[in-house]
């Protein structure tokens, strides 16, 4: 016996929690990419313990593909930053109000 | 509680704890650290959770590739600390930590309530060479889809990563 499968998923939702929390309140670019690295982690945390609950290989062949949206995401996520970063010079959400009146 | 419970639960209080460290550090590659070490932790509840090639890749693409390439950005780009009042700061965090609270306390009586009963995890392992059979023979269609999203990312980063183009020699600004 590991643990209770709620266990499992209340662990992938604090995970989740504290990713969406970084993702809505912080400022810094890289900071909101984080917060979505930790959500997709927290995802896979849920369809890995799914996997073992029903003895499926189901969940675990999604993480794979889970990772390689992961890795997408994140190259062109940081390729944007550095690109923005070189037009304004700021990594800061709050700076980016080009069209304000 | 058994052996694989008390890990579990170890495994569990490490992650969450070291993510939490994570989201709210002011300086981002302290942030980066302590999200090494909740991947890592990540990748033992993988293992244990009966997943041995997605603990290696967690390790791999997540704690090895992910981070390391954050840390490069990191550094490449320089980042001035945004001052920040308190209020604006409670401004900020308010609505986040209303979402994240609400979520976990729809968790939380989720597993008080428990609609499907106490289901244990038992122990098992699908190994590597198990779980690619499964995934060539169900999902090789995915697959090629997410080596083409791969390639699209590739090729994305790269235009937008490129350097400033130089006008040709012999031409100017005007005539371009």
């Amino acid at each position: 016996m590991i643990a209770p499968f709620s266990h499992v998923l209340l662990l992938a939702v604090i995970l989740f929690g504290l990713g969406a929390a970084c993702a809505v309140a912080r400022r810094n670019l890289i900071m909101i990419l984080i917060g979505v690295e930790i959500m997709l982690n927290a995802a896979g945390l849920a369809f890995v313990g799914a996997s073992l609950r029903w003895q499926h290989l189901d969940g675990q062949a999604f993480v794979i593909f889970l990772f390689a949206i992961a890795a997408s995401e994140v190259a062109v996520g940081l390729a944007l930053i550095v690109y923005l970063h070189r037009r304004t010079g700021s990594v800061d959400a709050n700076r980016y109000n080009l069209l304000k009146g | 509680m058994s052996f694989y419970s008390v890990i579990f639960y170890l495994l569990a209080i490490i992650t969450a704890i070291a993510t939490t460290l994570a989201v709210t550090r002011r300086n981002a590659v302290h942030a980066v650290v302590y999200l090494i070490i909740s991947f890592f932790g990540t990748a033992l509840l993988f293992y244990l959770l009966g997943a041995p090639f997605l603990a290696v890749l967690e390790v791999i693409i997540y704690a090895g590739a992910i981070m390391v390439l954050f840390l490069f950005i990191i550094m490449m780009i320089q980042i001035r600390p945004a001052v920040q009042t308190w209020a604006t700061a409670l401004k900020q965090w308010l609505p986040a930590i209303i979402l994240g609270g609400i979520a976990f306390g729809l968790a939380a009586a989720m597993v008080v309530g428990d609609p499907g009963g106490p289901i244990q995890l038992k122990p098992a392992m699908a190994g590597p060479a198990e779980l690619g059979r499964f995934l060539f023979q169900q999902y090789w269609f995915p697959v090629e889809i997410a080596s083409f999203l791969l390639l699209i990312a590739l090729v994305g980063a790269l235009y937008l990563g490129r350097g400033e183009r130089k006008p040709p020699a012999g031409r100017t600004e005007e005539t371009r």
